[in-house]
């Protein structure tokens, strides 16, 4: 059972703003999609998982310096831009 | 459909700024919705460039298309979203850098379903891709632009990405030849992410031997991509009597099965030592795909922000309210829908019951995989259950998942599987799937080049 009150929850985790009337339509797709999902409770537990197919782990090299992305390219794609650097919003309250 | 060969022909006594020129005349004529943005006038320079004897390489003077999930520097690269529509990337993906090093010509950036999330190209922004064969009905997805505008004779050679059949899809369904190589052969460095685990960029083309030769260009060794085998391919075809296991578990639906079957009856069998392998996995296959898929998404996604690129909002409020406000008028619904499943699948007390076992099946299913590929050279299935669809005939989300079943295992295991055009029913294309072991793109291209001799004799 996805309750009104779970679809505002995982919304919220996503941050995703939500309309009232997308809210009941989601809700009833998540339920449907959801119990379809369900048959994996079939599978038995005993099972390695697998993250990557070729099992790699960390792959190193070395540290050496190269050229950055160029800096006006980069800041031409920000609508918020101050003395060369992004601007975003403010993080606490008040 | 033109071919390299044919293209190559046509220079010897043409001009290529002629040709190239022609090639934009009849894109911007067109009905089928292939590109989201054209790139005339470097195209055209590069076409000058190649007349004067300037512009070389492998690929010298082709006209390429390319997916606008891959980065292009000074390109604008939307992704098929509102939330990057005006994005202009900084740099080229490892791909693109190859192909501007071999003299390709990069036409344009091809239409998609947003963030690559979809079968039928209908979650773009920039509207629906229209089959080549009957424009009432859909491309395939998620990279209905590269598969309409080869089947379109939009252009000769294309770039599309794979997460769960995106390339394999939209071959079947506009008749064309499409490969999702190995993991890891193909740097995925400037690839827009959706689902890290699973997706390969891929070539995709009018023949066999085009799409190895692409193939030749992209694959190989890149260190910004961490999960870049460091693998090169070259195209040397094998002739022998292949062992083909067909896999039980993939089917579809009657216009689909016929046209499979007639094709194993009548090339397959007589040619080839045919078996037949059982999958138990895959009974769990497509859930397990989409868990992962949705929750690599969920994490992915959330560099949209609104801060450094993409739909932005004219004033800065607080940080919750500003995110949350441009991610629900940037992103689409079926992105939205992945994103928030994804983030259920991940959150405290799911974790074990969806994420964790999603990967367990994935283990199942690379087992079956390599017990059938111990025993048979290649394995091969209907790529899609279904002929392509009518626009809007897959309206509920969970239906049009189901259309992906025979394609998710494939990334599931990280295996290379290419589909080719196997004949028509009721005028529309069927795409066959081979499948092989991980880095042999070379058994797979060379068992595809005979069934493309035979096809063809048939037809």
């Amino acid at each position: 059972m996805i309750t009104k009150e779970d679809v505002y929850h995982i919304a919220n985790l996503a941050k995703i703003e939500l309309k009232e009337d997308e809210v009941e339509k989601f809700r009833q797709e998540f339920e449907k999609i959801l119990e379809y999902f369900n048959i994996l409770d079939e599978v038995p537990e005993d099972v390695e998982p697998t993250y990557q197919v070729h099992n790699l782990s960390n792959v190193f090299r070395e540290d050496n310096p190269a050229e950055p992305l160029p800096r006006e390219e980069v800041l031409m794609n920000a609508k918020h831009v101050e003395d060369g650097y992004f601007k975003g919003p403010k993080i606490m309250e008040g | 459909m033109i071919t390299i060969a044919e293209w190559r022909e046509k220079l010897e006594s043409e001009r290529c700024y002629d040709l190239i020129s022609e090639l934009f005349d009849r894109i911007e004529r067109s009905k089928l919705n292939a590109f989201i943005t054209l790139n005339k006038e470097e195209a055209l320079r590069l076409a000058e460039e190649y007349d004067k004897g300037k512009l070389k390489g492998k690929l010298a003077g082709i006209p390429v298309a390319v997916k606008d999930c891959i980065s292009t520097r000074g390109l604008r690269t939307t992704c098929g979203s509102k939330m990057l529509h005006n994005y202009i990337p900084p740099f080229d993906a490892h791909v693109v850098e190859r192909l501007k090093q071999e003299g390709a010509i990069t036409i344009g950036k091809t239409n998609m379903d947003e963030f690559a999330m979809g079968t039928t190209t209908e979650t773009s922004y920039f509207g629906v891709v229209r089959n080549p064969y009957d424009l009432d009905r859909v491309a395939g997805g998620s990279s209905g632009g590269s598969g309409a505008c080869l089947g379109g004779d939009e252009s000769v050679l294309a770039l599309g990405s794979d997460t769960g059949g995106s390339i394999r899809c939209p071959a079947s369904f506009c008749g064309v030849v499409g490969l999702k190589p190995t993991y890891g052969l193909v740097s995925r460095y400037g690839l827009i992410p959706y689902a890290n685990s699973l997706e390969q960029i891929g070539p995709m083309a009018c023949c066999v031997e085009d799409c190895a030769k692409l193939l030749e260009v992209i694959a190989g060794r890149d260190s910004r991509d961490s999960t870049n085998a460091g693998v090169e391919f070259r195209f040397n075809p094998v002739d022998k009597k292949f062992k083909v296991g067909i896999i039980r578990e993939m089917g579809g639906n009657d216009d689909v099965m016929g046209k499979f079957e007639e094709v194993v009856n009548e090339i397959i069998k007589p040619n080839f030592e045919v078996v037949e392998v059982s999958m138990p996995s895959f009974k769990y296959a497509l859930p397990a795909y989409y868990i992962i898929a949705m929750s690599e998404a969920s994490s992915n996604l959330a560099r949209y922000d609104g801060v450094r690129y993409g739909y932005a909002l004219d004033k800065l409020d607080t940080w919750t309210k500003y995110f949350s406000k441009v991610r629900a008028e940037g992103f689409g619904e079926e992105v939205k829908r992945r994103i928030m499943l994804g983030t259920y699948a991940l959150s405290a007390g799911y974790y074990g019951k969806y994420y964790l076992k999603a990967l367990k099946v994935r283990t199942l299913v690379k087992r079956d995989f390599e017990r059938a590929l111990k025993d048979c050279d290649v394995l091969i299935a209907p790529t899609m259950p279904a002929l392509p669809f009518k626009i809007g005939e897959l309206a509920d989300p969970l239906t049009m998942y189901k259309m992906d079943v025979n394609t998710v295992p494939i990334n599931l295991a990280g295996v290379p599987a290419l589909s080719i055009p196997i004949g028509f029913v009721k005028g529309l294309p069927v795409g066959m799937q081979i499948i092989g072991r991980y880095f042999e793109e070379n058994t797979i291209l060379s068992f595809a080049l005979k069934i493309e001799r035979e096809v063809k004799h048939e037809i």
